[in-house]
């Protein structure tokens, strides 16, 4: 099936399997390998990305669904020339990860956590956070990143 | 010797942020899965179903002829690869051979049969389904003490009791001390089996060059350099045939620490189609087939005087090693009985282990390795004992403990403590937890019948791995540092890290001593063939022996930069510090930049020196260190339901010194989630049948971001006088601490129904039935 969609701002066109994962497309096809996998099943959320504004688990969508889409992978995210987007610059600063594995889906799904309450408290931040494990940080920097982002972003 | 200066503002200590974290927040690191190759070829492996069968046949026609495929190999095709290699030794170790991929029988859930080599992952996964089996399935035994009991089925049938080992150690007189006592408390105390889980799982890329005889092999490893010589050794290759990469590594925690079955695998499979290949393991292969952690049965003894004096300790372990011995499998329980005294004075120490095979994946090094089983046994014991004689759980804890006056401390079990002041954390605690108002706050709350509990647990473990004479491969490591002819510096450790962030600590020893700015440095490890042979990142022992190794180099670089300078300089009075040698006479100096430039030019050298700006230093430790700390854990349990909230977790952390405090932070929260893990949620259950119940993220319960609850951490600062930079290691720390510390807290809780001890996991189903109990 032939699909065509707009990838961090750039145009893609491809002829696909219909059973081709999007997290695959995005892999190998597209050339993004920002968006890891890290179980296959939707439970980890590191192959997580923006499809249409909405933080997704590519590793559990077809390819040929996203036919049409505007999606944002991690190696879109820092925008207008910027070399980072705030919540990349916010996980840094605060050492919001260590082997880096479920960053790119952790960080996608922080950026969502902000577009939907810019100002969100400690519990909201750890309940929009449920859907994406870590293993090394025992998440404390990473909240700690989510609330240095929201109060960079209100000054 | 070179004078040691510093630099105005050193960098050692401060709280800066990650060098290595630009590529990790920007997505353009390179994990294995992420190499591409032109022609690669992709694996999939054909696993067994069943805990325990024969394999009457294997059909592999239907596969090969499926289109796409360009090979499938069995066990009759790799006969030639050598076995699975075990590390370890222990007199009268039963070892078991453990070829690449099962023969004749499968031995656990997992067991890999044959592999389906393809064009891509698809169509490899496509044909892996069409290899046919022909089973026999045979009777399992997937729990430990179900192993050793009578008629239990053979796991080997060549050895029907199903026991590896037996091992014993004594100290002192414990049957003296258990007849003399005044109280004795027995316990059963398990520590159940944990999935180590790294984000990212296992996988390998293999290419093969035929024409140079060389095989690269990347590998998602955390001992790139003693891999290399084991898979070597497997493949029957020249081991300078066989360049090993770890790649950008997405977590450990020990399951990487090994040498696995499909590292040889893939080199072999590359060998023969002549093609780079890849494998990445699934989640659910990684459950299965990558190391458990833990699986212990304990049978504690603690024997002591009315006053709460420990005088003896039995144990007995049973572990469950599984099906097979991995690199370490057997070595680990042998660390929970260095481990047994904790920070306890007594000398009479008596234990058993009996290593038991089961029809489950092997047991080997999961974050903390053996210290955490030993620590959560002493420390419930402690607390049971506390219990039996109406003491405070801090007091007896004091009284225990080896005070400072005795370090260096030998243990009953061997181990030389370097250095120490057990109370000090212990204090701190207790301050920053008002602990005297908790005891209050819990009084009043058990008068309106609430749940609420305070635990404690005063733990130390054993770090910085190791002494060679105490490690299976050299406990060393190593470290070349390099300073370039435009005076760039590169620093080359032995260390292998994924997540520790040594590429930060150890450019901030570097800019410190050398008096650069720590943005002219770089830090590479993980490639054999550019990094001298090292040992590895594992046994929190990155930065107490890679860092300190680094830190030696440093020094002979320092000497041979000042020799430059007094040369250049004309003169033999001079100061290394902030990046130049200056002349203390005339005030004339020379930077690293110039120094570096004339080592390489070479016009002229001082005596005795040669050309060039590189020291690589192998660091031998004389001994382990020894952190310690206090975890303090709050917690209420509700009634109706059987959970458990955390109110307040103090986590009070004596690491000897701090290179970089964000760093150490984050090594502290993430162990204590780890050890949170085990106490709370976490299980990998084998069924009757030895099959994998837990096999997914969906039904293994590791900790998301909103179960976590707030950790306080904060530290005392003992260095150790093992090595010159005074840290210990902070890796195993938190997880260590942790899961007695949140046990002690929840048995305290219920103590008023009469609980004494849970095992953990300690779920909501199991607080309830408790309470219903009671």
């Amino acid at each position: 099936m032939n699909i065509t969609l707009t990838i961090n701002g750039k145009p893609y066109s491809h002829d696909l399997e219909p059973r081709l994962l999007l997290i695959h497309y995005l892999r190998e096809i597209a050339g993004l390998t920002g968006p890891h996998i890290g179980c296959e099943t939707s439970l980890c959320g590191a192959c997580t990305v923006e499809l249409n504004g909405k933080a997704v688990k590519s590793c559990s969508m077809f390819a040929v669904q996203a036919d049409g889409a505007k999606i944002t992978t991690i190696e879109g995210l820092a925008m207008d020339g910027a070399k980072y987007h705030a919540m990349q610059e916010a996980f840094w600063n605060e050492h919001g990860l260590q082997c880096g594995f479920c960053t790119p889906g952790m960080i996608m799904a922080s950026k969502q956590i902000l577009d939907r309450n810019p100002n969100p408290s400690e519990e909201e931040i750890r309940h929009g956070l449920e859907g994406n494990l870590c293993r090394c940080t025992g998440y404390q920097h990473i909240v700690n990143a989510v609330k240095a982002a929201a109060a960079a972003a209100s000054k | 010797m070179a004078t040691i200066v510093s630099k105005p503002e050193t960098l050692v200590g401060k709280r800066i942020r990650r060098r290595e974290d630009p590529r990790l927040i920007t997505g353009t690191a390179t994990y294995v899965d992420d190499i591409k190759i032109p022609g690669m070829h992709y694996a999939v492996i054909v696993r067994s179903p069943h805990g325990a069968a024969k394999i009457r046949s294997i059909d592999i026609s239907k596969a090969e002829a499926h289109k796409g495929v360009v090979a499938v190999f069995t066990s009759k095709d790799t006969e030639k690869i050598g076995p699975v290699p075990c590390g370890a030794s222990l007199p009268g170790l039963r070892v078991p051979h453990h070829t690449v991929l099962a023969t004749d029988r499968v031995y656990y859930v997992g067991h890999p049969v044959a592999v389906v080599v393809a064009q891509d992952r698809y169509i490899a996964a496509d044909a892996a389904d069409l290899v046919e089996i022909d089973w026999e399935v045979l009777p399992a035994v997937g729990d430990p003490e179900g192993a050793l009991a009578p008629g239990a089925p053979a796991v080997h049938p060549e050895w029907p009791d199903n026991t590896a080992f037996t091992f014993h150690q004594e100290g002192g007189d414990t049957a003296k001390a258990f007849a003399e006592a005044d109280v004795v408390v027995k316990q059963r105390i398990t520590s159940q089996r944990l999935i180590p889980s790294a984000m990212e799982t296992r996988g390998v890329v293999a290419e093969w060059r035929a024409a140079d005889r060389a095989l690269t092999l990347y590998t998602s490893t955390q001992i790139p350099h003693l891999c290399r010589t084991l898979v070597a050794m497997m493949l029957g290759l020249e081991e300078n045939r066989l360049r090993l990469v770890a790649p950008e590594v997405g977590g450990g925690f020990g399951s990487k620490l090994n040498v696995y079955a499909e590292e040889a695998l893939l080199g072999f499979v590359a060998m023969k189609i002549g093609h780079a290949v890849k494998w990445i393991e699934s989640r659910r292969e990684n459950f299965t087939c990558t190391i458990h952690g833990r699986g212990h049965v304990d049978y504690y003894e603690i024997a002591a005087k009315k006053d709460g004096t420990i005088t003896g300790i039995k144990l007995k372990i049973i572990q469950d090693l599984g099906a097979y011995h991995q690199l370490l499998t057997p070595a680990i329980p042998t660390l929970s009985v260095l481990m047994m005294p904790g920070l306890y004075r007594t000398q009479n120490i008596h234990a058993d282990i009996v290593g038991v095979f089961t029809n489950c994946v092997p047991t080997d090094a999961y974050r903390g390795a053996g210290r955490p089983e030993a620590t959560h046994g002493i420390e419930r014991m402690v607390d049971m004992l506390a219990m039996e004689l109406k003491m405070d759980p801090a007091e007896i804890r004091r009284m225990n403990f080896v005070t400072k006056e005795q370090f260096p401390f030998p243990t009953a079990t061997g181990l030389i403590y370097d250095t120490g002041d057990y109370a000090l954390p212990l204090d701190k605690a207790l301050e920053i937890a008002d602990y005297k108002a908790l005891r209050k706050e819990q009084a009043e709350k058990r008068k309106q019948g609430k749940l609420m509990g305070i635990g404690l647990a005063t733990y130390g473990e054993i770090c910085a791995m190791g002494p060679s004479p105490a490690t299976p491969a050299g406990g060393w490591e190593s470290a070349t540092v390099k300073i370039d002819p435009t005076g760039k510096v590169t620093v080359l450790t032995g260390a292998s890290p994924h997540g520790q962030g040594e590429e930060t600590t150890f450019a901030q020893i570097a800019a410190d001593e050398l008096g650069v700015d720590i943005d002219d440095i770089v830090v590479l490890h993980g490639d054999t063939s550019i990094v001298q042979y090292g040992i590895g990142t594992f046994g929190s022992r990155g930065t107490a022996v890679g860092g300190t190794a680094v830190y030696f180099a440093l020094q002979d670089l320092r000497a041979k930069i000042k020799k430059f300078g007094e040369m250049l300089l004309e003169s033999d009075d001079v100061t290394f510090a902030g990046g130049k040698v200056t002349c203390n006479k005339t005030g004339a100096s020379k930077t690293i930049q110039e120094i570096a430039g004339a080592s390489y030019r070479a016009m002229k050298l001082p005596p005795n020196t040669e050309p060039g700006m590189l020291a690589t230093h192998f660091w031998e430790p004389p001994n382990f260190t020894f952190p310690f700390g206090t975890h303090l854990v709050v917690t209420e349990v509700e009634r109706e339901t059987g959970a458990i909230k955390i109110l307040r977790y103090v986590a009070v952390d004596d690491i000897g010194n701090i290179l970089n405090p964000l760093i150490v932070d984050g090594q502290i929260h993430g162990g204590v989630a780890q050890g949170l893990g085990q106490a709370l949620w976490e299980d990998a259950v084998y069924d009757e049948n030895a099959q994998l119940v837990t096999g997914e993220f969906m039904d293994y319960a590791m900790p998301r971001a909103h179960m976590m609850p707030w950790i306080e951490s904060s530290h005392t600062i003992t260095p150790t006088p093992v090595n010159p930079l005074g840290v210990k290691g902070v890796g195993e720390a938190g997880t260590i601490g942790c899961s007695p510390a949140v046990v002690n807290s929840v048995v305290d809780a219920l103590s008023p129904l009469g609980v004494k001890h849970i095992d953990m996991p300690m779920t909501p189903e199991k607080i309830w039935k408790l309470i219903q109990g009671a």
